[in-house]
């Protein structure tokens, strides 16, 4: 077969929908991540047009362009928009597209997976939206302070957007992230080990891992407010033995991490881009991957540095205010490491670097700020002030859109395979760069003379009128240059120039295809011997199109891609991808039922779309599957390798591991926050404990032993190739025992509103019924496959994932039995 | 160099009654002191960062010394040692302002209550168990106030930035902050927690008495 002929067969196997259906139905990476970036801008520019309505607002005193009713609103979608609709999905979109090509895969883990994050994204977004366009949206802030953002606050719907629209969009960011992690993990080129990984794909590694423990807080927190404003539940509320500081600390939980959240693959970006525009290779990559683990730890310690001003005692705030230092750390290992890889290379100011070193004269600035705020005294003063605004946009719009806009500049050949023609990119970066400066540099200097953040206006004499509209004129120049931006990316993405293979003769694996990159990535699979295989090889893109690398001849129709060892790279199993469809979509969409359900407060709609989304589900993982193991097959060069769904741990059950990680953390901040507010919340002990029935008792301990050993028992025989329905029939058993007692737990409340303690018992018990009803579900759904012959010897995985999940629901039915009654037994 | 001559003349042109960097109590002269030392330090560490960056641009001989010195020098030593030193002598420094501050035993300590509210707020005096004052605060000068900070409604904070930091008023809580006003005197103090449509002018001020003026307020002279 030569490599016109292999092209042409891969393109018809790869290919997504023509026409319209395309964007509906396509589960290809590309495509999918091109939706994700657009939207994403689309975002950015919306949020754009808000801090521009603030600008112009702040710009002369007693401004009558807007009233506090509107200005709120504003402000609060400016910074929901960035953060939630923009920063992260922009994250998400650069790795779905571009992770596969850097590690020499032909896909992501979970191509429908990758499309239904996308489609919640859509969704959940366009609920904001509407919000916003119908002048309902949130008003009390992005970081949502109870009680001002509860019932007391604000008893209208606004923060019902926020609460359950973020949500919503928060499944999207934890798909990807454990779509990212087990591609990043799992599929890689041949030969590929974690040293020899691209720095990107470690740092978006770290990403992933902290989304999937950073955003379970923030949901959790969303949950227990949206249940408190829908329900009463006054976990918040102190007269009922609630706390708003709880949701201070859910939220900066998730908050602090988030920054970092942001700023890591901004860094991975740099690390990627300055050494080719260096003409070398990064200095102390060792070094650089320790100093981004450092940082995605630490941040989880640091969170209580937003809170130095609500009275915590001096000794912890020392603490923190020591962890908070302690991160400029890893960051200054990190600026040196690529101030010292410039300083042994030989730099060339293309495009990407100008805004490298824009990036470094903005965000140096950024992290210098961000340790005068760890200090605590000077905290108290500028805190909630203009300074922190300044401080903030100098980190995010330093650390995360111009490293985002180097990104830009320096992948656009590659996703369009045009050079650019027309040389509009450097007026907009010198005009995004002073009126960045020009905006936020004396913003420092007005927050000072303690002009606080939010306000809609100021009186004429306050002092702070020239610098406002100083920053108000710099802050319309910056626009302009953002709009240049675009208009450069528009026109040079249509002008037909072609541009050459490898433009910065870089020695990543993503220039070793044909850019525009194909549906397939690469016509066969790359083995790599260095962390720069390209560099190493640079014939490989041809190599690999004429079908010397693994896979190269298209096998039965199916989309094919290799699976490796994580540690080490050594390929040991093929992916076989499912083919194009709308079920993502569908999935989404009927998902969007529960979230408007509980919008609208049409609460019989929930339990409709929840059916809805369990026949879909049960659809979803049913089309996967044979009745036959088929053994080994040929990889290419004599290597015989098993399909990854005849393994023990295919992708599925590395991808349960991770969900079951935010599950566990989403978990424990229950826990956390129970403990907190028997501790420090007043009006505490509740008016009376739960006691517990010993039926119910013994059925969750009945159901904790008997569900994880028939399982397993299950697994077992089926290894044996014997029949499974006698240790699945005692799996099922197991589960129901485990619904009794997460029901009895939620029995023995009989009014949730009364005090914070009976609601989070609520809230422990329904966690612990949902995961028992999910375990008794996927055992149901093994009977049915084993009775319809899916569960040859080998093709445990499924059984495996099960294993997963009835072990998880056993161990939080004991520990949540635990926690509910042990206060009532005690006492 | 250019810039920084603007903002002081800024600065110098325009009025102070909210500015921390002109303090009109212990407190606050701290802190002011400490954002100058920070100021200072940052401006340094970040010319040094940019001449490093142009420096880094400028033609010389590739390859002039190994990977292994440059990791050594780069990020052992501008990396981790240097950060770390200047941390930690910050660290230490912040901290003991912040024990410094913290509201501590005191012979004529006088203690007041400010409780806020959408969007107002009444002070109350331990030793006058029947006045209530709303929206001024007298306090007597030269003297240190603990304010006793609680919220009848949503958060707010407790901010007079000549006096001291601002302090949360969190529901079902009880703050307490240590002001003092060295001179007689108003200062203007503001809520600094967002609180909703009536956020910007939920103000109130302070006002420093001396010891006749003081005097006279307790004896219900001053209404």
């Amino acid at each position: 077969m030569n490599a016109l002929r292999r092209h042409r067969a891969l393109s018809r196997i790869w290919a997504s929908d023509r026409s319209w259906r395309r964007g509906f139905t396509t589960v290809n990476h590309s495509d999918i991540g091109r939706m994700f970036l657009v939207l994403a801008v689309v975002y950015f520019f919306i949020g754009g047009i808000l801090a521009m309505l603030i600008r112009a607002q702040l710009a002369s005193p007693r401004s009558p362009f807007m009233g506090p009713e509107i200005y709120n609103q504003v402000f609060t979608m400016h910074g929901t928009i960035m953060m939630f609709l923009f920063a992260i999905p922009l994250f998400e979109g650069l790795a779905v597209y571009f992770l596969p090509k850097l590690l020499g895969a032909r896909d992501l883990a979970f191509p429908r997976l990758t499309a239904f994050g996308f489609w919640c994204y859509a969704f959940g977004g366009s609920m904001l939206l509407f919000s916003l366009v119908a002048g309902i949206a949130p008003d009390s802030g992005w970081f949502m302070y109870p009680p001002l953002s509860s019932t007391l606050g604000s008893p209208g719907i606004n923060p019902d957007f926020w609460l359950i629209g973020i949500t919503f969009v928060e499944i999207s960011a934890i798909c990807a992230a454990v779509e990212i992690t087990v591609s990043i993990l799992r599929y890689r080129a041949a030969g590929m080990s974690l040293s020899r990984m691209p720095i990107f794909a470690w740092y978006a590694l770290i990403t992933s891992l902290m989304i999937l423990t950073g955003f379970p807080p923030l949901i959790l927190g969303s949950l227990l407010l949206e249940l408190e404003r829908a329900f009463g539940m006054p976990f918040f509320q102190v007269e009922h033995g609630g706390d708003s500081l709880l949701w201070q600390h859910l939220f900066w939980l998730f908050g602090h991490p988030e920054v970092y959240i942001i700023f890591l693959p901004a860094a991975g970006v740099i690390s990627t881009i300055l050494p080719v525009m260096a003409r070398t290779t990064l200095l102390g990559y060792w070094w650089v991957v320790v100093a981004a683990i450092a940082l995605g730890v630490l941040s989880f310690g640091i969170w209580v540095h937003h809170m130095f001003a609500t009275g915590i005692p001096h000794l912890a705030l020392a603490f923190f205010s020591a962890a908070s230092t302690l991160v400029a750390v890893p960051t200054g290992i990190q600026v040196f490491a690529w101030l010292g890889t410039i300083w042994k290379g030989r730099p060339q100011m293309h495009l990407p670097m100008l805004w490298v070193v824009g990036f470094f004269a903005t965000f140096v600035i950024g992290g210098l700020t961000g340790v005068m705020v760890a200090v605590v005294p000077f905290d108290w003063q500028v805190h909630d002030t203009a300074f922190v605004t300044a401080h903030l946009h100098y980190v995010l719009v330093g650390g995360f859109v111009f490293p985002m806009l180097a990104a830009l500049y320096y992948w656009m050949p590659h996703m369009t395979g045009r050079r650019r023609f027309f040389k509009l990119g450097e007026a907009a970066f010198w005009l995004v760069f002073i009126g960045f400066h020009g905006t936020f540099l004396l913003m420092h200097w007005v927050g000072l003379l303690g002009q606080r953040r939010r306000i809609d206006t100021y009186d004429a004499g306050s002092g702070w009128e020239v610098i406002n509209l100083i920053s108000s004129v710099f802050s319309f120049i910056m626009a302009i240059g953002f709009v240049l931006v675009l208009i450069d990316v528009i026109v040079n993405a249509a002008v037909r120039s072609r541009g050459p293979r490898n433009p910065w003769r870089a020695g990543s694996l993503e220039w070793a295809m044909p850019i525009p990159p194909p549906a397939y990535n690469f016509a066969s699979l790359p083995v790599v011997a260095s962390r720069d295989a390209l560099a190493a090889s640079p014939d490989l893109a041809v190599r690999l199109a004429r079908g010397e690398g693994y896979l190269g001849t298209p096998r039965d129709g199916q989309r094919e891609t290799l699976t490796v060892d994580i540690a080490a790279g050594t390929p040991n199993g093929i992916v076989v991808y499912p083919r194009n469809t709308g079920l993502p979509m569908l999935m989404a969409f009927v998902t969007g039922g529960v979230f408007l359900g509980m919008l609208i407060k049409a609460y019989w709609l929930i339990p409709l779309a929840g059916i809805g989304v369990t026949a879909l589900a049960l659809r979803w993982v049913w089309t996967l599957g044979h009745q036959a193991d088929r053994g080994l097959q040929d990889a290419g060069h004599g290597l015989m390798l098993p399909y990854a769904a005849e393994t023990d741990d295919p992708p599925g059950w590395w991808g349960s591991v991770f969900l079951l990680l935010a599950n566990a953390t989403f978990f424990g901040c229950l826990l956390f926050g129970y403990a907190f507010l028997w501790t420090v919340a007043p009006n505490w002990p509740p008016p009376a404990w739960a006691t517990a029935g010993w039926i119910s008792l013994a059925s969750v301990a009945m159901g904790a032993i008997v569900g994880p050993f028939g399982i397993r028992w299950a697994i077992f025989t089926v290894r044996r190739g014997r029949k499974s329905a006698v240790g699945l029939g005692a799996a099922l058993v197991g589960c129901v025992g485990l619904i009794a007692g997460a029901a009895s737990v939620l029995m023995s409340m009989p009014d949730p509103t009364r005090h914070a303690y009976d609601a989070t018992v609520w809230v422990l018990g329904g966690y612990a019924l949902f995961h028992a009803a999910l375990a008794t579900l996927m055992t149901g759904f093994l009977l049915a496959r084993a009775a319809c012959g899916f569960m040859p010897p080998r093709r445990l995985g499924e059984a495996r994932i099960v294993q997963l999940w009835i072990d998880y629901a056993a161990f939080i039915a004991l520990v949540v039995v635990a926690v509910t009654f042990a206060p009532g037994l005690l006492s | 160099m250019c810039l920084s001559t603007l903002t002081l003349l800024l600065l110098g042109g325009c009025t102070q009654e909210l500015s921390i960097m002109h303090p009109a109590g212990p407190a606050a002269a701290t802190i002011a002191t400490l954002w100058w030392v920070l100021l200072v330090g940052a401006v340094a560490i970040f010319t040094l960062v940019m001449v490093l960056l142009l420096l880094a641009f400028r033609a010389r001989d590739a390859a002039d010394s190994s990977d292994h010195s440059h990791e050594r020098r780069w990020i052992v030593g501008l990396g981790l040692a240097f950060p770390v030193t200047v941390l930690a002598a910050l660290l230490v420094y912040g901290l003991s302002i912040g024990e410094r501050l913290m509201p501590s035993a005191a012979p004529d300590l006088v203690t007041v209550g400010a409780e806020a509210r959408q969007w107002a707020w009444r002070f109350t005096y331990a030793d006058l168990p029947d006045r209530e004052t709303h929206d001024v605060l007298h306090i007597p000068a030269g003297t240190p106030i603990d304010v006793q900070i609680t919220t009848a409604d949503v958060i707010h904070s407790f901010w007079v930035p000549r006096l001291a930091g601002k302090l949360d008023a969190i529901p079902g809580h009880v703050n307490v902050l240590r002001i003092e006003a060295d001179l007689p005197g108003e200062y203007d103090g503001v809520s600094a927690e967002f609180s909703g449509v009536g956020y910007r002018a939920h103000e109130f001020t302070v006002v420093a008495h001396d010891s006749a003026g003081w005097s006279a307020f307790i004896a219900g002279e001053i209404p």
